[in-house]
C-alpha cells in the first residue's frame, strides 16, 4: 500500500466499554507534508495516535503507516524504526542526565545524526548535565524533539508538542518542524492551538467526539471557503438557499450569512436575484471553520 | 526582500508569496540575477510548510520570473517587459488614488472602501490572473 499515504485508516475505533473514543476514523495522510490533527481536549486525538503507534490496539477498523499494518506485531516493530514519536506526556528517563539519556538513546540507532544531534544542542541550549527531571517543560520538549529528529525518522508524529511551551518555544518548535519537513519528511502533530496550524499546517483534519468532520488542504480553504452576508433593508425573504457548496445558512435579523465551502462567486450571483441592499464576501479562517464544525455536532 | 504573508487572509500562501515577488520585481525592488532565498531557507523564515514554498517558486518558474538552480537557490529573471510594467503601475495606483479620494469626498470612510474593494475582489477571484 504505497500510494503517497504515509498514514491511511479505515474505520478505526477505540471503544473503552461500549463508548467510542475513536469512532470510525477514516484518516489520510498524503507523504511528506504537514498534517494538524485539530481537535478539542478529549476528542480523540492521542487515542488516535497511540493506535497509530500500536501503543493500544484497535477496537474495530483497520489501518497502515508507512504501508504496515498497525495491527501487525512484527510489522510494527519495523515500523517504530521509521517513525519517530513525541509523546504529550514526554516521559524520559528523569534519573539521567540530558547527556546521559543523548548517549542511551543514540546506542539503538545506527542511523543517528550526530549532525544533527550537534546543531539541535547547541540551538536549544539544552543543559547536557542537568537531570532530565529538573528540566522545565519547554527544555523536555526541545529534548524529546532533538531525540526524535536525530533518528533520520521518515515520519514524524508529535502529540500537541506545543502544549505548556512560551512563546518563543512555540516559535522555535514551528521552524523546527518547518525544517524537518523540508528535509522530506512527513509530519503528522495534534494540536488545539489554531493559530500556529494555520501557519505551517499544508492539511489539517478535524476530529470531535472521535470522529472525523473536517480534513482540508488549508491552502484550498483559503481559496474556497468563504463567508457570504446578505444585508436587506426589510424582511429578508424565506427561500431556501440550497446550493452546493453551501454549508449553513443562517438568519440575524434583516441579515442572512452564508458559509460556502465552494462556489463562492455562483453563490453571490445567484442572491443577487433576492435584491440585497448589500453583499459582503469575506474569507474564512480555520478557526471558524473549527468552531462552527465542532458547534454544529454537538 | 521582506515578505508579508497572512495565513488567515482569503488567499493561499503560496499565491501571497508570488504576487509578492512579482510585485517585487514589477517595482524594481527585485532585479534581474537578485538571488531568493531557498525553499528550506525561506519556509524556515517565514514559519510556513516548505511545499508552500516550492510551490511559489515553481509557480515563478513557470511564469518566467524566477531561475531555480539546484542546490543553490532561486534567482530572479533579467526581463525588460517588466521595465514597462512598472510604469502600468504607477498609472493604475494614480486611478487608484483618484478614486479613493474621490470616495472619501463622498464621505465614505477607509473601511467601507475597503470592503468595498475586497467584496469586488471576490467576485471574480480569479486566482490565475495573467499579466
Amino acid at each position: 500500500m504505497n500510494n503517497g499515504l504515509a498514514i491511511e485508516t479505515s474505520e478505526l475505533t477505540k471503544q473503552y466499554g461500549k463508548i467510542p473514543v475513536v469512532d470510525r476514523l477514516s484518516l489520510k495522510v498524503p507523504k511528506q507534508q504537514i498534517t494538524a490533527f485539530l481537535g478539542r481536549n478529549g476528542a480523540g486525538k492521542s487515542t488516535t495516535i497511540k493506535m497509530l503507534l500500536g501503543l493500544t490496539s484497535p477496537s474495530f477498523g483497520a489501518g497502515s503507516v508507512l504501508g504496515k499494518t498497525i495491527r501487525d506485531a512484527s510489522q510494527n516493530r519495523d515500523l517504530r524504526r521509521e517513525v519517530a514519536y513525541v509523546a504529550e506526556d514526554k516521559q524520559l528517563y528523569s534519573y539521567m542526565t540530558v547527556g546521559q539519556l543523548i548517549r542511551f538513546t543514540r546506542s539503538f540507532y545506527s542511523d543517528w545524526r550526530a549532525d544533527t544531534e550537534t546543531r539541535l544542542l547547541k540551538q536549544f541550549q539544552l543543559p547536557l548535565r542537568q537531570k532530565v527531571r529538573a528540566l522545565s517543560k519547554g527544555m523536555r520538549t526541545k529534548l524529546t524533539l532533538l531525540l526524535a529528529l536525530s533518528r533520520q525518522p521518515q515520519l514524524l508524529i508529535m502529540d500537541e508538542p506545543s502544549e505548556g511551551l512560551d512563546p518563543v518555544s512555540v516559535e522555535e518548535l514551528l521552524h523546527e518542524i518547518v525544517g524537518v519537513a523540508a528535509s522530506g519528511v512527513t509530519v503528522f502533530f495534534s494540536s488545539h492551538q489554531i493559530a500556529e496550524v494555520e501557519r505551517i499546517a499544508d492539511r489539517a483534519c478535524v476530529i470531535d467526539h472521535g470522529k472525523l468532520l473536517v480534513d482540508t488542504s488549508l491552502e484550498d480553504m483559503r481559496r474556497d471557503y468563504r463567508r457570504i452576508t446578505l444585508s436587506f433593508d426589510t424582511d429578508p425573504p424565506a427561500v431556501a438557499l440550497s446550493l452546493p457548496g453551501i454549508q449553513q445558512v443562517r438568519t440575524i435579523g434583516r441579515q442572512i450569512t452564508l458559509l460556502a465551502k465552494e462556489n463562492a462567486d455562483a453563490v453571490v450571483e445567484l442572491t443577487r436575484d433576492l435584491h440585497p441592499a448589500s453583499v459582503e464576501v469575506s474569507p474564512v479562517g480555520l478557526r471558524e471553520v473549527f468552531l462552527e464544525t465542532v458547534k454544529e455536532e454537538r | 526582500m521582506i515578505f508579508k504573508l497572512n495565513p488567515s487572509a482569503g488567499q493561499p500562501l503560496y499565491l501571497q508569496v508570488v504576487q509578492q515577488v512579482r510585485h517585487a520585481i514589477e517595482t524594481g525592488v527585485l532585479r534581474g540575477g537578485d538571488a531568493l532565498p531557498g525553499i528550506r531557507t525561506l519556509a524556515e523564515e517565514l514559519v510556513v510548510s516548505p511545499n508552500t514554498i516550492a510551490k511559489a517558486y515553481s509557480e515563478l518558474e513557470h511564469a518566467g520570473l524566477l531561475e531555480l538552480r539546484h542546490g543553490s537557490g532561486a534567482y530572479v529573471m533579467a526581463k525588460r517587459r517588466l521595465e514597462s510594467r512598472t510604469e502600468q503601475i504607477r498609472a493604475a495606483q494614480g486611478r487608484v488614488q483618484a478614486l479613493v479620494e474621490s470616495l472619501h469626498a463622498k464621505g465614505f470612510s477607509d473601511e467601507e472602501i475597503h470592503r468595498m474593494f475586497a467584496t469586488e475582489l471576490f467576485y471574480d477571484s480569479s486566482l490565475e490572473r495573467k499579466t
